[in-house]
């Protein structure tokens, strides 16, 4: 950075309009900056959700008049078993990925946080699985879960358990698409981790060296409430990640009834119902209503991951 | 490159300062074995599945339903490719040019805005700075993929429905990248650097191009990759948004499988084509994203 070489006018007494013109710069200059992204967010972001819940509160086919319905959509979505087996398959699917991942990308970080050879290629090696496109890794995990060919069931031959058909099952397409999940998200969160744990002074190492405190000790003490920030802004970007989930059980037995999540709707996730009602069934008012409960389903978890990573790691 | 970890050995008196401070951080404890364990494991599930669908992509139908199943590469992988290609129902080639016009203008787009506004907020002072960064930090929190519907309501209204454009402009704002160029702005960019340019006269623009964006250069690199990656990747909103004839690549992907094609080894050479671009850059370009990532952290 040292070697960027800034222009260097000589001094001089600058002329009042230079100076008008150099305070416009300084009090414009951060609003226009910053408006970008604001007005493009604001067209292409705000808007629409804002919209979703005015849609939400009409009869609104694809052709057609919609008229103003109130909160009927919103009446017949909770009575309705389908939104809820969805939400139940999100939530489902949601903790049986998260948990594992987490705890795999801690303790990933911490050993990538170690002295290691060829780090670098173990570094890259982690991140491999996030740079992989979702819809083929989704389509190449459909084989390996295969029920006739399958790797999996294959292996699980060689201990005698017998072919399992994971689609067919809610607990077993729910632990095929976790398992696709995390290997998506793991090595993505424990290079996010890693960062977190390099920006960590080493002297607070030293300190509870000094005072006895046990390696696992210090991981507890020193590491984890350091890491509060990062753990809520990733845990955050999970919870929008997996309410939002959609590519893999979409694809994950792909043909005509896919949007269905299975024969029995076994793997149906919110994500999915959503977009059956707006773009199958072309119900964009119910659509909309699912969408407005996705919304208020990812606040509500927000708000209690923050306030259990609080309590978890020691508030202050 | 050379980092605090790379210093060769060297005698106990010879030690540089910052070398000891180094080995007393705990941080920096060697491997054991079971570490290593851990990281091979790691590194052969990460990249196992690309190895099997490299398998059945250049294997035939009848090979990969085998049992057991054959786990070395075939010979049919030019053939598999090439019917992919050839065939005129998929427009893979289209979907390939689609998903790097689409992914490309993302990322110029979103690198420039993030910086900009990151820039903003680290180091200039306006009023209202903290309720917009506030701001930007709840975008973050708000899945703007559940506005589908009226997006796609909006697209019909400016005429657009169907076009590449429809799956670019809703991405143009990152508060993710706005946040990143903020936090990496602040401790990488110095305070008196930008007075040094101010005194010298420069305009604040003046200031981002030639000051501060040198600077923001490592986290633009790491922003720029993971957000083409990112959507390069996107499949809802280009499934919903994108018409049969104008697909990306992962939307014509999922049209490969689920339609007529349930050609198996037709499927993996498309999920490999796929994949391809992705695994070049970062065989290219991996080095120097975790080293940005490592380096931005050690310095601060």
């Amino acid at each position: 950075m040292s070697d960027t070489t800034i222009p260097v006018t000589p001094a001089r007494t600058r002329s009042p309009w230079r100076s008008r013109l150099s305070r416009w710069d300084q009090k414009g200059s951060p609003y226009a900056f910053v408006s970008p992204f604001f007005i493009l967010f604001g067209i292409f972001g705000a808007f629409p959700l804002l919209y979703t819940f005015w849609v939400s509160l009409h009869a609104w086919p694809l052709l057609g008049e919609h008229s103003f319905t109130g909160l009927d959509n919103y009446q017949k979505l909770l009575q309705d078993p389908q939104f809820w087996n969805a939400a139940k398959n999100t939530l489902g699917i949601f903790v049986v990925s998260t948990v594992p991942q987490f705890t795999l990308a801690l303790w990933l970080a911490v050993t990538l946080n170690r002295k290691i050879r060829a780090r670098t290629l173990f570094r890259i090696g982690v991140i491999i699985p996030n740079v992989t496109s979702v819809a083929a890794v989704t389509l190449i995990f459909g084989m390996i879960f295969a029920k006739g060919f399958g790797l999996v069931n294959w292996m699980l031959g060689w201990v005698g358990v017998a072919a399992i058909d994971w689609t067919a099952h809610t607990w077993s397409s729910w632990l095929a698409i976790s398992f696709m999940v995390d290997w998506r998200w793991t090595g993505y969160n424990a290079l996010i981790f890693l960062a977190a744990m390099q920006a960590i002074p080493g002297d607070l190492y030293e300190a509870a060296a000094i005072d006895g405190a046990s390696r696992t000790r210090q991981f507890w003490s020193v590491t984890l409430p350091l890491l509060r920030p990062t753990l809520i802004f990733t845990t955050i970007t999970s919870i929008i990640g997996g309410v939002q989930l959609f590519t893999e059980p979409l694809l994950f037995a792909p043909g005509a009834g896919a949007i269905q999540g299975g024969t029995l709707r076994q793997f149906q996730t919110l994500t999915m119902y959503l977009i059956e009602n707006g773009f199958t069934r072309f119900e964009f008012g119910y659509a909309g209503a699912v969408a407005a409960m996705i919304f208020l389903l990812v606040l509500i978890i927000s708000l209690i991951n923050i306030w259990l990573v609080r309590r978890i790691s020691g508030a202050d | 490159m050379t980092t605090i970890i790379d210093v060769p050995a060297e005698t106990e008196a010879r030690k540089p300062l910052r070398r000891k401070v180094a080995e007393s951080n705990n941080q920096l404890f060697r491997a054991s074995p079971l570490n290593y364990l851990v990281l091979v494991i790691t590194f052969f599930l990460s990249v196992f599945p690309l190895y099997w669908m490299l398998v059945m992509a250049s294997r035939t139908n009848d090979e990969i339903v085998q049992t057991p199943p054959v786990l070395t590469p075939g010979g049919n992988l030019g053939e598999h490719i090439t019917s992919l290609f050839d065939n005129p129902d998929v427009l893979f080639a289209k979907a390939l040019i689609n998903s790097f016009i689409v992914a490309g203008t993302i990322t110029v787009g979103v690198v420039i805005f993030s910086g900009l506004a990151g820039f903003a907020f680290a180091k200039l002072r306006f009023r209202g700075s903290n309720v917009l960064l506030a701001a930007v930090v709840l975008t973050m929190m708000v899945p703007v993929q559940l506005g589908t519907v009226p997006l796609y309501m909006m697209m019909d209204w400016f005429g657009i429905q169907g076009t590449l454009p429809t799956v670019i402009l809703p991405y143009l704002a990152s508060g993710f990248g706005v946040f990143l160029m903020r936090q990496y702005a602040i401790q990488a960019i110095p305070d008196e650097l930008i007075e040094a340019a101010r005194v010298d006269g420069a305009s604040t623009i003046r200031i981002f191009w030639s000051v501060v964006l040198p600077g923001l250069r490592p986290a633009a690199a790491i922003l720029g990759l993971f957000t083409f990656m990112t959507y390069w990747n996107d499949f809802l909103w280009p499934y919903v948004a994108l018409s049969p004839e104008n697909p990306t690549v992962q939307v014509a992907l999922s049209r490969l499988s689920s339609g007529y094609y349930t050609d198996q080894s037709l499927v993996m050479a498309g999920t490999l084509m796929a994949t391809l671009p992705l695994l070049v850059v970062v065989v290219l370009f991996g080095r120097q994203l975790i080293s940005g990532i490592m380096d931005g952290a050690v310095k601060s």
